[in-house]
């Protein structure tokens, strides 16, 4: 499988990166190259096999339904690009 | 630089601060002087914090007189620069967190520090620990000390150079496909990437979150013995760190290997490794025999697809992992963003590297709509298929043994050009990532001048038995007491 510029664009908006067309020609290339190497996997016979997500198949933990972490907001709001009383601002979304 | 010299490893500086033949203040000054007039060389550190260095080894030389103080106390290590350090820049290689100062502190970072290790600084890696070569970092490329004009490896190629050139003691390092393995093989080191699992990956910047894991790089298998005591723990806030007791790694080094059963897979000696690089590991293999272990040809029939799935499933993670970086809590933001999609897309745009950004790319175009199954599922069933190899062949033998890498160390930019070519850097060692396993490198030898590094794969958990497997082999060779001409301590 291949990818053409125009899906290039498409999944660049998805991964939310701005592409320049300069940069497009490039990154399809290189991404290219990438996909010729995965499509290795199509040869494998993978019939009846189940997919692995954890090497040791471990399944996620439940814990008892507690408040175990204390209010950090200074802390966290202290490295934000910008804050106002306590909120992450952001350019307006709604007129 | 100082007069006073002193040994380079942990287990002889821990003797000698406890004979009181120097302090851990003048020790961690003696480091942080070769950091300041040598690093220029070296690029191994991004950030380097003397006044902490010498707070702590304060503290840890008034624990050490007080006695009882563990062995790693007073102790110079440093850390790769994705493990968070609270109040000090974590930058992860990138430009994305070049201001980012955590507001807390991984757990191997807290272990480290209850342990009474001196951290002089953070080390330096390919950006988000993307890359086998240290060349994607925003902070330039660290230098491999053995030659300033290769590459150290990577993405913790500054946890390798800093050890090789002799900046650090030992250094923490992580390894998603053969991070920690591969710059300790082209820096002539120990390194060793435990079970995953085994380490917690709490505050530790997710790249891969099933394939990331923290581990160290030393000059010893004994010294990977001492700081793996420390680093392994149980952590309940790492949803995916296994509860199972830590044995004390140091207790059985010395135990004989009569009758170890050694697989040698007939698909780690194929076409592309280079001559002088497979001599090396033959020749270890057969110390090994020496010692009293019996080489077994095993098969890995599924290897050549270890690549192709690693490069599904690593970016299909990370693409879910990095949309974390928006611009607005924390990290980088462009300036003046025309709206929120601007401010996402331009932020991520200018705050990301190529690699960085051709990956999350990748892995959206694998997770997206109509591609799904022919990627990602198939990669995750390749995965088992990979993990199934590894099962049959430990019921045949206890431990695996091959080449690490298939070349000793490149120069720098022989392999930016082609991401593939840099991707095959790491054929032999992605396949333990998928599985699980722990895996290890130690120094076997030269090729051109350049150190080559045996790997050792171990079954699940089997840490403690891969450390005294290497401490053997130590004993009865100098290959990892071997040290760059220009570095002198």
């Amino acid at each position: 499988m291949s990818i053409e510029q125009k899906d290039i664009a498409k999944v660049a908006t998805l991964a939310r990166l701005a592409i320049s067309t300069e940069e497009i020609d490039d990154t399809t290339d290189r991404i290219n190259k990438v996909l010729n190497l995965v499509d290795q996997l199509q040869a494998a016979d993978t019939d009846s096999i189940a997919p692995m997500a954890h090497p040791l198949d471990a399944v996620q933990r439940l814990r008892a339904d507690s408040v175990t972490e204390t209010n950090n907001r200074d802390g966290f709001q202290a490295i934000a690009p910008a804050t106002e009383d306590g909120l992450y601002l952001v350019p307006k979304v709604i007129d | 630089m100082h007069t006073k010299t002193f040994p380079n490893t942990i287990a002889e500086l821990a003797a000698g601060l406890r004979a009181g033949e120097f302090t851990s203040v003048e020790l961690t000054q003696h480091y942080l002087d070769r950091i300041q007039q040598l690093d220029s060389q070296y690029n191994s550190f991004i950030t380097v914090t003397p006044e902490l260095a010498l707070q702590q080894a304060a503290a840890a030389d008034t624990r050490l007189a007080a006695g009882d103080a563990p062995l790693l106390c007073g102790i110079p290590i440093a850390h790769k620069d994705l493990f968070c350090t609270a109040g000090i820049k974590t930058s992860c290689g990138s430009k994305m967190l070049d201001n980012f100062v955590p507001p807390y502190s991984a757990t191997i970072v807290e272990n480290y520090q209850r342990d009474g290790a001196v951290m002089l600084g953070k080390l330096n890696m390919d950006e988000f620990a993307m890359g086998s070569s240290n060349e994607n970092s925003f902070y330039g490329p660290a230098k491999n000390p053995w030659d300033t004009e290769r590459v150290p490896g990577g993405s913790s190629g500054g946890s390798a150079a800093a050890v090789a050139a002799q900046l650090a003691v030992a250094t923490t390092a992580s390894d998603t496909g053969g991070s920690i393995r591969q710059p300790a093989s082209l820096c002539g080191l120990t390194g060793i990437k435990p079970t995953y699992g085994r380490a917690s990956r709490y505050g530790m910047v997710a790249f891969a979150s099933s394939l990331d894991q923290a581990g160290v790089i030393t000059r010893s298998a004994e010294d990977a013995a001492i700081m793996l005591n420390t680093l392994a723990s149980y952590d309940p806030k790492d949803s995916t760190s296994i509860d199972r007791e830590v044995p004390d790694y140091t207790t059985d080094l010395g135990d004989d290997l009569n009758g170890l059963k050694i697989g040698v897979p007939k698909e780690y000696f194929e076409a592309g490794l280079d001559a002088d690089t497979e001599k090396a590991v033959r020749n270890a293999l057969a110390e090994y025999e020496k010692l009293g272990a019996e080489l077994v040809e095993i098969t890995l029939p599924h290897t050549h697809l270890a690549v192709p799935a690693y490069y599904v499933i690593a970016p299909a993670e990370a693409s879910a992992n990095l949309s974390r970086f928006d611009g607005v809590r924390y990290g980088y933001r462009c300036e003046d963003p025309q709206d929120l999609m601007d401010l996402y897309t331009r932020s991520r745009a200018e705050g990301f590297g190529q690699e960085v950004k051709q990956r999350i790319m990748v892995g959206a175009y694998a997770l997206s709509a109509g591609y799904y199954d022919a990627y990602y599922k198939k990669a995750q069933q390749v995965r088992r298929l990979i993990k199934k190899d590894f099962v049959d062949a430990f019921e045949k033998v206890d431990v695996i043994m091959g080449p690490t890498c298939p070349n000793p160390a490149f120069k720098l930019g022989e392999k930016t050009a082609d991401p593939v070519a840099m991707y095959l850097e790491d054929i032999y060692t992605i396949s333990t990532n998928l599985a699980g396993l722990p895996g290890m490198s130690i120094p076997a030898g030269f090729s051109s001048g350049l150190p080559v590094g045996l790997q050792i794969t171990g079954n699940y958990f089997d840490e403690a038995h891969m450390l005294n497997i290497a401490h053997r082999f130590q004993q009865v060779t100098d290959w990892h007491k071997q040290m760059p001409a220009e570095v002198q301590s």
